[in-house]
């Protein structure tokens, strides 16, 4: 019997922010959630690198966020309202940081959503692809 | 006797509330969104309620991982606009009404619905956009605002059944407040989006046409629709308009809609859908 995580698997091009992920990316998110506080911005963009240290999320996770690999950081346990506030730090859209985990360019998206998104169609289920 | 008199859906997307605050409404990309709400701010002006119960969803503002109610309740005398990196929200404080708030969360805990009570909480735009788009740019919203904080941030949020049960409990607290007062109740957030994967971007408008169909004739038929349902045809932010079924389920079964509005173009990454329902008796 397929679990209630598990259901979603077949859903292409998506992660879901489950119980696991939310274990897994408790750190990383609540790292994000700490730059709401202007000092805590000011003193993680003096050093990146040493603010990260500071706090208690596996290196993996340092990279993705030293990379701004968004992609990377929800596939480590990133949930994207927390993301949101990184990519505000750096004075980066939310759409831009969204499109960066498409394929595609963000000229791409943005051209892609100013004609009504992207389709449903062939973007169900992994197993009618 | 208080009574719930109406229903109101909306999405509620944060550039919305950018547009406004930064003076671009009149802009060609965002004129037919607001025109959109014309009809909806003559109609709430002459209803003039007294009161708004606001369901919507906290986006890592006032909520972080810390702390993860399912369905929270404002109870406090006022709530402000949420802190962002960007800054708060350049609209008024949000006023409460405690009496309420607090009478609903004794009925609906006492009707089994184990409600969270918050007496401090800034609303960040998922509360205060349907605010704008209903009254415009006041000095002052001019009616209380219970805020009413629904997770679907974090998996596994309530289900659709859930939040239409919630709702007929919600009515039933409200027809029994001992005081003459017109209250609405708002479902807000969704339509369909995708925020996130190479899937990001994902709009349905087939879906979101027949998500307003049912709500406003078959709500039942909504209320079985399971989380995996929402993910794969409205994305996994769509999640959002399992919200709008608390509204519906505060209504009558027989709620007359008198006004639709859906965008088919995706405002910034979201699908825009917008509806009132007005309660036969009122």
């Amino acid at each position: 019997m397929t679990s209630y995580t598990e259901a979603f698997q077949d859903i292409p091009g998506t992660t879901v922010f489950d119980i696991h992920r939310s274990r897994l990316g408790y750190h990383l998110n609540m790292f994000c959630m700490s730059l709401l506080k202007v000092e805590n911005r000011e003193s993680f963009k003096a050093n990146e690198r040493a603010y990260l240290e500071s706090v208690p999320m596996t290196e993996e996770q340092r990279q993705a966020v030293m990379d701004r690999d968004y992609a990377r950081m929800i596939s480590l346990g990133g949930n994207i309202y927390f993301l949101g506030k990184l990519s505000a730090a750096d004075g980066v859209a939310f759409g831009d940081m969204v499109a960066s985990m498409t394929e595609g360019l963000k000229e791409d998206y943005a051209r892609m959503m100013s004609v009504g998104g992207r389709s449903i169609e062939g973007n169900r289920s992994k197993s009618e692809r | 006797m208080a009574k719930i008199i109406a229903g109101v859906a909306t999405s509620h997307i944060p550039n919305i509330g950018v547009a406004l605050d930064t003076g671009k409404a009149g802009d060609p990309q965002w004129k037919p969104v607001f025109e959109g709400y014309d009809y909806s701010k003559k109609w709430i002006a002459d209803k003039k309620p007294d009161v708004v119960i606001l369901v919507y969803n906290d986006h890592a503002s006032a909520f972080s991982l810390e702390l993860i109610p399912t369905f929270a309740i404002g109870c406090a005398n006022e709530f402000q606009p949420a802190q962002t990196v960007w800054g708060p929200r350049p609209v008024p404080v949000v006023k409460g009404h405690p009496e309420l708030a607090w009478h609903i969360a004794q009925s609906t805990i006492l009707d089994e619905f184990d409600m969270t009570v918050v007496n401090r909480m800034d609303v960040d735009h998922g509360l205060t956009v349907p605010l704008s788009l209903m009254f415009g740019q006041p000095d002052d919203w001019p009616c209380k605002v219970i805020p009413l904080a629904v997770n679907v941030v974090q998996f596994p949020p309530p289900t659709g059944n859930r939040c239409y049960s919630l709702g007929k409990a919600i009515r039933k607290a409200v027809e029994t407040f001992d005081e003459d007062l017109k209250v609405m109740i708002w479902g807000t957030g969704g339509m369909s989006h995708q925020l996130q994967g190479a899937r990001a971007g994902l709009i349905n408008a087939e879906f979101d046409k027949q998500f307003l169909d049912k709500l406003s004739a078959d709500p039942e038929a909504l209320a079985r629709l399971s989380h995996v349902d929402y993910v794969r045809e409205a994305g996994s932010e769509g999640i959002e308009l399992i919200m709008w079924l608390i509204m519906r389920g505060a209504l009558d079964t027989e709620a007359h809609e008198i006004y639709r509005f859906h965008y088919g173009v995706p405002v910034s990454n979201t699908a825009l859908g917008h509806m009132i329902l007005e309660n036969p008796r009122s």
